[in-house]
């Protein structure tokens, strides 16, 4: 039998970064495939790939067993292939119907009734519950996703490519979107969809594709993997990496956060009762699937997210333990607690990139003048040291930082924090998308904080460098810290379990219900 | 009664510039393009149909009134569209800022405008000396009969034949925007052209017919002010600031062109009810003469109050569109 799409030894790389390499890939028609991997395993570039968003710098794409040649996402309509991204293309103050025929050709005028009529019949093939004449804006997010598949349907996809579907659905809505998809199996299409859950892996699909780094690590059968399996997969072999760790010293207690809750903007628990203290001259890793609440848990200890239940009580230097969400932001910084945050843009957060180093620090500083003018001298002095004690390669203290390279930048942003002297540091993602080099010099700047006795808060993406890195990791698992263990006896199993744990057991708990 | 009637009848003429004017850019700013440059492109297009009327009477010895409605018709059509290239090349190709883009084109157009029609003068032998008679004439024709009726005839058949094309225009765009599957594909492109590109349609494409038929439809309005209000003659800066009444009827309209009908006979009147009023001071004539900006004020707090999504510019207004890189 040929397969329905075959990747032949393809490999994508973005600058020096490479995202996929020799990856070989198969999908079978009427299966649903998995593609399981951490974050940062390209399953999504290997994807995207094959709906023209990105082209392979090297290998084949079979369809059918002919060679295809995908440039934009109309060739992968071409061929019937449909991708339903995380971030749903949709316009919002148009009618589901509207956006299913957006682009289509077709008659000149527009005849609605006709048009439904046709979708309709569509819908109650598969079992879709679907409003056609309700304005996307006022739909939910699992209403969307039905509109986003029934769109790819409309256009004669007959592969389909999930981006993580169920982040953001209910478990009963995911139970009802796997009916469908189940039931597209059935009726002969191929399904693709991209997660790193495993216990979905396991209920829906019929064969799981593993990548790590970017690499193909092998594909197996459903009905012969276990949790465990998988998991051993997907995180690998330990590597040992030569970062310095050294013994906490003085460890006092600093941070100590009660049953913290925090809901987001659509209503959604993005944090559940997270309890956990902190203590100086410690490096407190952080793990866990991206979104899994990493972000609002150091953002309500800097005041900048707010939060329904629990506390937040912090030491400061000179007096009492004070309640951290009865202050503002800006007092909270002047307490000595900061945070650095590497958003995926990098330059999103944080830096000005039309400004230079100098003026990046003012941001912090613009205070201090007098009256309405700025004190520039002090903040052009400590450019000029973060600079040299950081080796920032850059043109000078006054050159855009946008036009520095990333491991620059990144050295800014933290540095800029560090200059502070803190007492307690929160840096996430800290690494991103750095070489090794200026990796290490992150590490080693954050163990200086260590040892200076401030107490460090890190959120990192690679399990190997957390487990090289930290003294305690405390993972999260959907927005709830479900272990703290140590780091120098802690397995990467342990942790891959942990992450995927709390999605678990709130199924579980709904399954009951 | 009939001062009123007469008040009507002109406010629905001093309407009928600012309704090209705002059709135009409704068409452009669905595409997300926001082309301040609509005042500029109405002077081109004013300026190039009096050009071509003009040059055509001065060449011949008697000339027929059709021909020189079509020379001037495609002369206004010419010059208000390549004003609007410009702006497209700027912005969409070049990804020039919108907005300064636009202010720049609009000081271009007036110039452009004022200097030719300086010439122009100078050809004719002195200010106010060029005469257009027979296609202005033509173009200010009346409808026979009907026109002699008592109050409607004054009311809805003393216009001349670009009054009734206006409406004919706006109907056909709104039905073009809301009923037909161009019509829904440009306005996705204006509120996400990601969403668009992704469903296979030619963003670039769209927004450049947008913005270059939005540029004609605006010049029509230029035109209808020189050949048909101004009976075929030229002022420097004689449109005022016609051309930003538009652009705030297209927000009074909440880019709607059925609205823009009855928007632009509400502006028209707002703009002439000062000399119908007796006895105002000078400053009042001039507060009088803010009325329709102080109008759109109103209604841009009360749409932005009720935050109705449909009553929202195009989400992608002003954005310039780069495909996310591959």
């Amino acid at each position: 039998m040929t397969p329905m799409i075959e990747m032949r030894g393809i490999t994508k790389r973005f600058g020096k970064v490479v995202a996929n390499e020799n990856v070989d890939f198969i999908v079978n028609k009427g299966e649903i495939l998995s593609v399981l991997g951490e974050n940062g395993s390209g399953k999504t570039t290997l994807m995207n790939m094959l709906a023209g968003i990105y082209y392979p710098d090297e290998g084949q794409i079979l369809i059918d067993g002919k060679e295809v040649v995908i440039k934009s996402p109309k060739d992968a309509f071409e061929l019937g292939i449909g991708m339903i991204h995380q971030h749903f293309k949709l316009v919002d103050v148009l009618t589901a119907a509207e956006n299913i025929i957006l682009g289509l050709p077709g008659k000149m005028r527009l005849d609605m009734k006709k048009i439904t009529a046709d979708i309709r019949a569509l819908t109650e093939k598969y079992g879709f519950e679907i409003e056609l004449d309700k304005k996307i804006y006022e739909m939910s997010v699992s209403q969307k996703q039905t509109v986003e598949i029934v769109k790819m349907l409309y256009r004669g996809a007959n592969i389909l490519i999930l981006d993580e579907p169920t982040a953001v659905l209910t478990p009963q809505e995911t139970d009802k979107l796997f009916a469908v998809l189940r039931n597209m199996r059935d009726q002969g299409h191929s399904i693709i969809i991209i997660t790193h859950k495993l216990h979905e892996v396991l209920a829906l699909s019929d064969r799981v594709a593993v990548l790590r780094k970017g690499m193909s690590i092998g594909t197996v059968e459903t009905t012969t993997a276990t949790e465990m399996s998988l998991t051993e997969m997907m995180v690998g072999e330990k590597v040992v990496l030569d970062i310095e760790r050294p013994e906490p010293e003085n460890q006092e207690l600093r941070l100590k956060m009660t049953g913290v809750t925090c809901v987001n903007r659509e209503g959604v628990k993005v944090l559940k009762d997270a309890s956990f203290e902190c203590y100086s001259g410690e490096i407190l890793g952080i793990a866990g699937i991206a979104g899994s609440g990493q972000r609002e848990l150091l953002e309500s200890v800097a005041g900048l997210q707010a939060i329904t239940e629990g506390s937040i009580l912090y030491k400061p230097k000179t007096r009492d333990w004070v309640e951290l969400t009865h202050h503002t932001p800006e007092e909270i910084r002047e307490f000595g607690v900061r945070l650095s945050f590497v958003p995926e843009d990098r330059l999103g957060m944080g830096l000005v990139a039309n400004m230079g180093t100098t003026d990046n620090m003012m941001l912090r500083t613009y205070r201090d003048g007098i009256g309405g003018l700025l004190h520039r001298k002090k903040p052009q002095e400590m450019s000029e040291r973060i600079i040299k004690e950081l080796g920032i390669v850059t043109p000078g203290p006054d050159a855009p930082v946008g036009r520095m390279s990333g491991g620059n930048v990144q050295k800014v942003l933290v540095g800029r924090e560090i200059a502070s002297r803190p007492r307690v540091l929160m840096v996430a993602y800290p690494v991103r998308g750095l070489d090794i080099n200026s990796s290490y010099t992150i590490y080693r700047l954050l163990n200086e904080q260590k040892k200076r006795g401030a107490a460090v808060i890190c959120v990192g993406e690679d399990l190997d460098v957390l487990l090289a890195l930290c003294d305690r990791i405390m993972v999260l698992g959907g927005g709830r810290i479900t272990g703290i263990v140590d780091g120098r006896t802690a397995t990467k199993e342990e942790i891959g379990l942990l992450m995927t744990k709390s999605d678990m057991d709130e199924k579980e708990a709904a399954d009951h219900e | 009664m009939s001062i009123w009637l007469t008040f009507l009848s002109k406010a629905f003429t001093m309407g009928m510039t600012i309704l090209y004017g705002a059709n135009g850019e409704i068409l452009t700013e669905k595409s997300g393009n926001l082309n301040l440059g609509v005042p500029g492109m109405m002077y081109m297009g004013g300026i190039g149909g009096l050009m071509g009327a003009y040059l055509y009477e001065r060449a011949v010895e008697t000339p027929i009134p059709l021909v020189g409605v079509i020379l001037s018709l495609l002369c206004a059509l010419l010059f208000s569209g390549f004003g609007a290239l410009i702006y497209s090349v700027l912005t969409i190709s070049l990804r020039a800022n919108q907005n300064v883009t636009g202010l720049a084109l609009t000081t271009f157009g007036v110039g452009f405008g004022n200097f030719f029609g300086g010439s122009l003068s100078t050809m004719a032998g002195g200010v106010g000396q060029i005469s257009t008679a027979a296609t202005s004439g033509l173009f200010r024709a009346k409808i026979p009969f009907l026109n002699n009726l008592p109050v409607v005839g004054e009311l809805f058949f003393s216009y001349g034949m670009l009054a009734y094309a206006g409406i004919i225009i706006t109907i056909v765009l709104h039905w073009y925007l809301y009923r037909t599957r161009p019509g829904l594909n440009l306005r996705s492109v204006g509120e996400s052209a990601a969403t668009a590109d992704a469903a296979g349609i030619n963003v670039t494409r769209y927004k450049y017919m947008a913005t270059i038929i939005g540029g004609m439809i605006a010049g029509l309005g230029g035109l209808y002010f020189v050949m048909d209000y101004s009976t075929g003659g030229w002022n420097n800066n004689g449109f005022g600031d016609l051309g930003w009444l538009a652009v705030a009827l297209v927000i009074f309209a909440r880019w709607r062109p059925l609205n823009v009908i009855w928007g632009s006979w509400l502006f028209g009147a707002l703009c002439i009810l000062y000399l119908y009023i007796g006895g105002l001071s000078r400053q009042m004539q001039e507060v009088f003469r803010a009325l329709p900006y102080l109008v759109t004020i109103i209604v841009l707090v009360i749409t932005s109050l009720r935050k109705k999504r449909e009553d929202q510019p195009p989400a992608a207004l002003g954005l310039p569109y780069f495909r996310e890189e591959r």
